[in-house]
């Protein structure tokens, strides 16, 4: 009990002091969750916009598999990527394993279905709404697309958010991928993961605060965003 | 604008939904001209007839043609729907939105929207969101936001149907100013006593079919078919 309340005070402290480990590792987590964030966005967004308004063969295919790609286990993602990646895989030559563009590769698969699944659920009920005014308006394909993500913008961010709390939460793939090398690839959930381990748990735990932190931020942004939808407040 | 008259023909309309026949089969010859009634009791296809026309409703089988071009006929039309459909956006916004779709500049935009929110009584809420107004200043906004673009044709699904008398009688005020500056109006309701005092044609609908058309004071006299006897009446058609 003791050795927990003694790294409960040192965790603080290292947040106080802004250690520099913790700061790395920290920036290096928001990066690269961050990058994953905009990739997975620039194609989930689009895509899941796409699928809700456009009726095609396999549309329900697509929808279905979208779903299940949500519910892949993260561990299994970074196994695949590795095999892609490693120097006998048909990416090996790249030579970015072990890198946090690899981890980024890992996290934009794991969260572009998340997103694009928000995306197609939410557009979808706003097409319903919308879809006699826009066409007895006669706007052209491009004008109703913007009108749909311009007046779903809240609920498009909401997803995006999603995405980004699952990507920085996330520890089986980018440990596997990206190897959780000290100044190179280790971010917050791997160093947790390495420093518990190892005993050290002034660091883990300080890791642990930033992470429920920016979980807590992005929770409370979603909450709000939510909230003025519902409200229909600008 | 000119009050040029315009016509629709349609050949062997229908429509099916689920196997059932909601529409037709409807051949018509129709001068949109002036104020058109559509009546009829629920189910009847007042709104189905009224969308397949605007071209909002896909048909089974059969064909629309208006008297211009395609492209052109939806550009110079507008649709109140039965159910107010309103942007997730603030009054001001719902109504500069086909406005900002033709491309007319903001300045103009600007002043038309401030000119028709008086017109339809919203002019205190022009920043308030759209989808949070009553059911009755839905509605309101909705003609406004159709009439804003002077349309050549007006498609109006009983656009009264939630307001009290007096926003009843400023709405027929507007839609008779409307008329005047020359748009066609073809509109459904169940007030009979809106229909007296706006129509100049009758269309009486009866399960999918256009069951008899005329002139409104010779309809309200003298109905030709029992169906619209009964039905001026208030009885119960079978
Ligand atoms: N998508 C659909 N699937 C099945 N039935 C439909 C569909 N759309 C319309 N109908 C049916 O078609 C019939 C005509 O509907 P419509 O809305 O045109 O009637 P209406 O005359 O406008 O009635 P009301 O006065 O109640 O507005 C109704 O019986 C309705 O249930
Ligand atoms: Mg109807």
């Amino acid at each position: 009990m003791n050795e927990i309340w003694a790294g409960i005070q040192e965790a603080f402290w290292l947040i106080i002091i802004l250690d520099s480990d913790l700061i790395e590792i920290t920036v290096r987590s928001l990066k690269v969750s961050f990058t994953a964030l905009v990739v997975a966005s620039a194609l989930a967004l689009p895509f899941g916009t796409w699928l809700a308004i456009r009726r095609f063969r396999y549309r329900r295919v697509t929808i279905a598999a979208l779903n299940a790609l949500m519910g892949l286990p993260p561990v299994v993602v970074g196994l695949i990527v590795y095999l892609l990646l490693s120097r006998s895989g048909p990416f090996g030559v790249l030579g970015l394993l072990f890198t946090p563009t690899a981890m980024i590769v890992a996290q934009v698969i794991i969260i572009t279905p998340l997103i694009a699944s928000i995306t197609h659920q939410a557009m979808r009920e706003l097409w319903s709404e919308y879809h006699d005014l826009l066409i007895s308006l006669n706007t052209s394909k491009r004008q109703r697309v913007a009108a749909l993500i311009w007046d779903g913008r809240r609920t498009l961010m909401t997803a995006a958010l999603a995405g980004f709390g699952r990507a920085i939460g996330e520890v089986g793939a980018i440990m596997i991928v990206g190897g959780n090398i000290d100044h190179a690839t280790r971010v917050l959930t791997t160093a947790i993961a390495l420093e518990t381990g190892k005993g050290d748990f002034a660091l883990a735990l300080g890791l642990g605060f930033v992470l429920i932190a920016l979980t807590l931020v992005v929770n409370l942004a979603i909450h709000a965003l939510s909230r003025t939808e519902r409200e229909g407040t600008w | 604008m000119v009050n040029y008259p315009i016509s629709v023909s349609l050949n062997s309309v229908s429509v099916k939904r689920r196997g059932k026949s909601v529409l037709g089969p409807l051949s018509l010859d129709f001068k949109v001209d002036g104020f058109n009634i559509v009546l009829g009791p629920n189910g009847a296809g007042k709104t189905t007839f009224l969308k397949v026309l605007h071209g909002v409703e896909r048909v089974s089988y059969g064909t629309v043609k208006w008297s211009i071009p395609d492209a052109k006929a939806r550009q110079s039309q507008a649709y109140v729907f039965q159910s107010p459909i309103m942007l997730r956006r603030s009054v001001r916004q719902n109504l500069a939105y086909p406005l900002q779709l033709v491309g007319m500049d903001k300045a103009e935009i600007t002043t038309r929207v401030v000119e028709w929110a008086q017109k339809i009584g919203l002019q205190d809420v022009l920043d308030f969101p759209a989808p949070r107004l009553s059911g009755g200043e839905q509605q309101k906004l909705a003609l406004g936001r159709a009439l804003i673009r002077t349309p050549q044709v007006l498609f109006l699904d009983e656009p009264c149907a939630n307001l009290d008398g007096r926003s009843t009688r400023e709405i027929e005020e507007l839609l008779k100013n409307a008329t005047q500056a020359g748009t066609h109006i073809i509109m459904t309701t169940h007030d009979l006593g809106q229909a007296r005092r706006l129509a100049g044609r009758i269309l009486f609908f009866l399960n999918g079919t256009l069951h008899e058309q005329g002139n409104a004071s010779e309809f309200f006299i003298t109905p030709s078919t029992s169906a619209a006897r009964a039905f001026l009446n208030g009885d119960i058609i079978e």
